[in-house]
């Protein structure tokens, strides 16, 4: 809102900011314009619609939204007790649940190895229930979504700060219990927020490679997402493979486009009451 | 009140940026640029442990010699070579990624084959399903985990399927010979198929069932100088070290077999 309101004519910004810029906005759009470059546009049909393309992005979508719902079950509750309770040890705590955001996801997924897998710390337990993760789809979606809650979180617990306690207060003064409060009024405060960070969760796994390979495996149409065939095709078709990458870029833009498009229409609407 | 969701998404946007390019991606090892005697050797991951002792021992017969070595998969070190990276002699794991080469002028003599390596079955250490033949790998129940068709260890266990006469129904088909042994070390996987020098170096960790139709599937590795090379002196030297009785003898101690 009022960020953004400056007089006409003026930046703030001093002139040779714009040189190193245009070199930031070259490091991202370059390679990016190299990849569209490369793209083999009259094979371009018959290879992202191969059936290994297909399933692949088939996995993909379907994996990512999977993931996506399990990071709003588990990060809504996450973001609001970080951002609202308050107990010892919770600045450690907040700092330990954000370390995916830092780590190099093959390490998330030797870790949810050694959770799940077949000699992992749940591993007996998982047996005993009946439930066999190696290997199976719900293998992807939970390295989907060890990798992808942390964006959930701190984008939601950001939202949740910057709305403060004020309605909450006073809803709660005029005599609504605890869950009324947190659904009738601090969840649609926060929706916004709650959209982009849900996108990014989404864009986040469907990106996720590292802790996929490490912890799923590769196998088309039951664990290899679109990155995993990306990096199984270049081993004998580059073409096929840059083809798929565009493909993977064109849906990544589209979701984050969508979201930045809902987000600032979300906050223009509230702006204007 | 929204002025902080902006910071807040790009901050979380930026990370997100920072995770992705933690995600696999072979980057191309230091180039020794060529300067006078530095020897840039592209050679197949399967053979990191011998190169690098064969590096060892070239270094000493050449004193004042320094030898670069990077190690990846065939295909990846044929791309990176395609794509003008600086090497002076390139040895694969098998003759396919070294006839792409050959076939793009890119190569400055005739390869010459000089190592081979065969496909064993691994299995946990405990063994929990009982492997002790190919045949059993197809036992309905078992998680078997083996490199994807497109990769030369997967195509070698196709192969190796057929002579066999069995098909396999693996629980995942691996990018790398790696991620195999990761799956069986690990307990995930009751058995994978990997090559022989590859048990060897995880022994202890895995154990090897060979079986008698992993001869049908034979790897040969070969090795050639590469076309524009500033060191074709060296790179003649090096691959006659390594095709001569020094480098047999350290082969056949990893477990390769010699042509």
């Amino acid at each position: 809102m009022a960020r953004s309101a400056h007089p006409a004519g003026y930046s703030g910004l001093p002139r040779w900011i714009m040189v190193p810029a245009a070199l930031g906005f070259g490091a991202v759009l370059l390679p990016l314009a190299a990849l569209a470059a490369r793209v083999d546009w009259a094979g371009f049909l018959p290879l992202v619609t191969s059936a290994s393309s297909l399933a692949a992005l088939g996995l993909s979508l379907r994996t990512a939204a999977a993931s996506t719902v399990l990071c709003l079950v588990l990060g809504i509750p996450t973001a609001l007790v970080l951002a609202r309770a308050s107990f010892p040890g919770q600045q450690l705590l907040r700092a330990l649940v954000l370390l995916p955001l830092v780590l190099p996801p093959v390490v998330g997924g030797i870790a949810l190895l050694y959770t799940f897998g077949r000699r992992g710390l749940l591993g007996p337990a998982l047996e005993v229930a009946g439930i066999q993760i190696a290997f199976s789809t719900a293998a992807v979606v939970l390295a989907q979504t060890f990798v992808a809650l942390p964006f959930l979180v701190v984008s939601l617990e950001g939202a949740l700060r910057t709305a403060g306690h004020r309605y909450e207060a006073v809803a709660a003064t005029l005599g609504a219990r605890p869950t009324t409060v947190l659904t009738r009024v601090t969840l649609p405060l926060i929706l916004p927020g709650l959209a982009s960070g849900a996108v990014l969760a989404f864009a986040r796994a469907l990106g996720e490679f590292g802790a996929t390979l490490t912890f799923a495996g590769s196998l088309q149409g039951v664990t290899r997402t679109l990155p995993l065939e990306i990096y199984l095709q270049r081993e004998t078709d580059p073409d096929a493979a840059v083809a798929l990458s565009l493909v993977l870029v064109a849906v990544a833009a589209a979701v984050v486009g969508l979201a930045y498009r809902r987000t600032l229409s979300g906050a223009l609407g509230v702006g204007g009451r | 009140m929204r002025a902080l969701r902006g910071p807040a998404a790009l901050a979380a946007a930026g990370a997100l940026a920072l995770a992705g390019c933690g995600a696999g991606g072979t980057a191309p090892a230091e180039s020794g640029n060529g300067a006078g005697g530095s020897l840039t050797v592209f050679a197949a991951a399967s053979l990191q442990q011998v190169f690098t002792e064969l590096a060892g021992a070239f270094e000493q017969q050449h004193p004042g010699t320094d030898v670069v070595l990077n190690f990846a998969g065939s295909s990846d070190l044929a791309t990176q070579i395609t794509a003008g990276a600086p090497a002076d002699v390139f040895a694969a794991a098998d003759t396919r990624t070294m006839d792409q080469l050959a076939a793009a002028s890119l190569l400055a003599g005739e390869p010459e084959e000089f190592a081979s390596n065969t496909l064993t079955i691994v299995v946990p250490p405990d063994n929990p399903a009982g492997i002790d033949s190919f045949a059993d790998l197809a036992e309905p129940g078992t998680a078997v985990v083996v490199c994807a068709p497109q990769v030369p260890c997967g195509a070698a266990a196709e192969k190796a399927a057929a002579a066999a006469g069995t098909t396999l129904q693996p629980a995942s088909e691996e990018a790398s010979v790696t991620d195999v042994l990761g799956k069986v070390s690990s307990g995930e996987a009751d058995a994978g198929l990997v090559y022989i020098t590859d048990a060897r170096n995880a022994a202890g960790r895995v154990t090897a069932v060979p079986f008698a139709e992993a001869a049908a599937a034979v790897n040969t590795y070969p090795i050639a100088a590469v076309d524009g090379s500033g060191q074709q002196q060296l790179a003649a030297e090096f691959i006659d070290l390594v095709t001569g009785g020094t480098g047999r003898q350290v082969l056949s101690a990893a477990g390769f077999g010699l042509p």
